[in-house]
């Protein structure tokens, strides 16, 4: 499957405070968690984006908290992707978990700059900036991530299990 | 096959006689715990996969203490949900207002974690229940639900990096700078994915309070765990409170370390960490002239009632200066009342500090102490983020107890021994 989308860049240690301030915690619906997402650096992210575009960032990000609530902002505002340099342990889990797709790759923040049109197809791990005409992979997902993804994310792998 | 105590912690959990780093294992979970931010996703996932009961309501714990007391109507709300939910399934540890603290001082105070288990929360500072011997860690909330299910984990074998500490402690200098110094030095992202195991003379000798704080931390590295191998200090303090059998781990001397590092404590000083990130360290005597508005003296990292004692023996009598705003969170209803027995809360009042109920409140920028901007604050909680404790343009100095008193005294960023 690949995604393609407009980029958004953030910089090294993109905390989950930022991508969803405290304040808004008190719901646990996307789209409305969506309408705060990035809040923290940038407060018009919300209205600039469109469904489909892609974020841009350097390492360690989500790090901070281990509120889901960050990656369900980052699905509620319509973003299809992240790709950094690093992710936070956490954030990476509960990506994968409840279905966000992200990709760890190093090199691409220096590269792929804001603004720039870019493709990932998620089977290869082939990322492509068609602004500037360069490539780069995306470090392979482990196996049981893979399963995981198939399923729809850990609930859905879980209750597949159970029902096996 | 020699392990680290985190491999054999995990591999028991996994019925297996060794697990090797890097791979994917499920484990068996002794404690899931989840908060009143975290547990209404959780709740919500529970519920529509129609599981008709949890795995064991005995090993789960429902901590409302991030917005209680109730902030406002929608976090009454994500408590309500909590509180159906546990009667509904009858889970045990469900803690409502009165007997409710700060969950990551309040389940160790209550034997709910014990050295040698494996417990997950939704909560990124679960890591703390590392300083008893347990592999503890912070998920998120659709892990708590898978939890709450099966009973299970799934985990990728953590590598560790080994941090020996030796030396002479000075005067001043607690768990909380040992962290700091450690932040400071390999960064905010130093043991991302890893396990951090703190170890040497000096956290032999360190009290369960000091121990708490720098595991509970360990996050704070990017780490996905922090521990220390039990030992006498961690029997006097589980035994009295233990309600079932626990298991001590210890790492084999030869067992395989991503990186060693050793630290001669000797001529370390109160840390500080500056915005924006607990990686800006500076020793307390390089901070220069920063004048404060606000002094915050609680949460899961120091709100322990050793952690009271030290700030009310730095203020001993002293008034806090006009133009700073002192607020002390003790970080449980027990910790509450020993400080009211031993007249820490008249020290507190009389100095012109407030004290507030159990909450995680301040600390995440909730509520009970919200920064204004361009106003800064000496905290001793764990982040300093940007808009952490409220304004985006408000900032957040990291510190121990014993700085954080003597800063609202001097009504600038200072040490204890500056107001001799």
């Amino acid at each position: 499957m690949k995604i393609e989308g407009t980029v958004w860049k953030f910089g090294d240690n993109i905390n989950t405070d930022v991508i969803i301030p405290a304040p808004y915690l008190v719901t646990t619906d996307m789209e409305e968690l969506g309408k705060h997402c990035m809040e923290g650096v940038d407060a018009a992210f919300a209205e600039k984006v469109r469904p489909g575009d892609i974020i841009v960032a350097g390492k360690n990000f989500g790090c901070g908290s281990s509120r889901e609530h960050a990656p369900m902002a980052i699905k509620g505002v319509g973003i299809s992707c992240v790709i950094a340099e690093g992710f936070a342990s956490i954030f990476f889990r509960n990506a994968f978990n409840m279905g966000l797709a992200i990709f760890e790759s190093r090199g691409v923040f220096q590269v792929i700059q804001e603004g720039d049109r870019i493709s990932v197809n998620q089977d290869t791990g082939k990322i492509m900036d068609h602004t500037n005409g360069k490539q780069f992979f995306a470090n392979p997902i482990p196996p049981f991530m893979q399963e995981l993804i198939e399923a729809g994310g850990l609930m859905s792998y879980v209750l597949n299990k159970r029902r096996a | 096959m020699s392990q680290t105590i985190t491999e054999k912690i995990l591999a028991a959990h996994a019925g297996r006689d060794t697990v090797v780093q890097g791979e994917l294992i499920t484990v068996r979970i002794d404690m899931a715990l989840a908060n009143d931010i975290t547990a209404p996703i959780a709740i919500d996932l529970f519920e529509k996969s129609h599981i008709e009961s949890v795995f064991d309501p005995e090993r789960i714990a429902l901590v409302p203490d991030h917005f209680v007391p109730n902030k406002d109507v929608r976090s009454a709300i994500q408590v309500q949900a909590m509180r159906t939910f546990a009667r509904k399934y009858h889970i045990k540890h469900f803690f409502e207002l009165g007997e409710m603290g700060i969950e990551h001082v309040l389940l160790p105070e209550q034997g709910l974690v014990l050295p040698g288990d494996v417990v997950i929360g939704a909560d990124s500072h679960t890591c703390t229940y590392g300083a008893l011997g347990a592999f503890a860690t912070g998920v998120g909330s659709t892990d708590i639900a898978a939890a709450m299910i099966t009973g299970k984990g799934w985990f990728k074998v953590p590598e560790s990096i080994k941090l020996v500490y030796n030396g002479q402690v000075g005067k001043w200098v607690t768990g909380k700078d040992l962290i700091l110094y450690t932040i400071g030095d390999i960064g905010v992202d130093g043991a991302t994915y890893k396990a951090m195991e703190f170890t040497g003379d000096v956290i032999n000798a360190l009290p369960m309070a000091d121990r708490m704080t720098m595991a509970n931390m360990a996050i704070e590295a990017g780490a996905k765990s922090g521990i220390i191998s039990p030992d006498q200090v961690t029997l006097d303090y589980i035994r009295p409170r233990a309600k079932r059998p626990f298991e001590c781990y210890t790492s084999d001397p030869d067992a395989a370390y991503a990186e060693v590092r050793t630290y001669d404590v000797s001529g370390i000083e109160p840390q500080v960490a500056f915005p924006f990130l607990p990686e800006n360290t500076r020793s307390i005597s390089a901070v220069g002239t920063v004048p404060i508005d606000q002094v915050v003296i609680g949460s899961c990292t120091n709100g322990r009632i050793e952690d009271l004692r030290l700030a009310a023996s730095v203020l001993n009598g002293r008034t806090i200066d006009k133009n700073v705003r002192l607020i002390i969170v003790p970080a449980t209803p027990t910790v509450y009342r020993q400080a009211m027995a031993e007249g820490l809360l008249e020290a507190f009042l009389a100095a012109k500090g407030i004290v507030s109920p159990p909450t995680c409140g301040p600390c995440l920028g909730g509520f009970m102490g919200i920064l204004g901007p361009g106003e800064r604050a000496v905290a001793t909680t764990n982040r300093n983020f940007v808009g952490r404790m409220g304004h985006p343009s408000s900032e957040v100095y990291l510190a121990n107890p014993a700085v954080a008193a003597a800063s609202a005294v001097l009504g600038r960023i200072g040490g204890p021994e500056e107001l001799d």
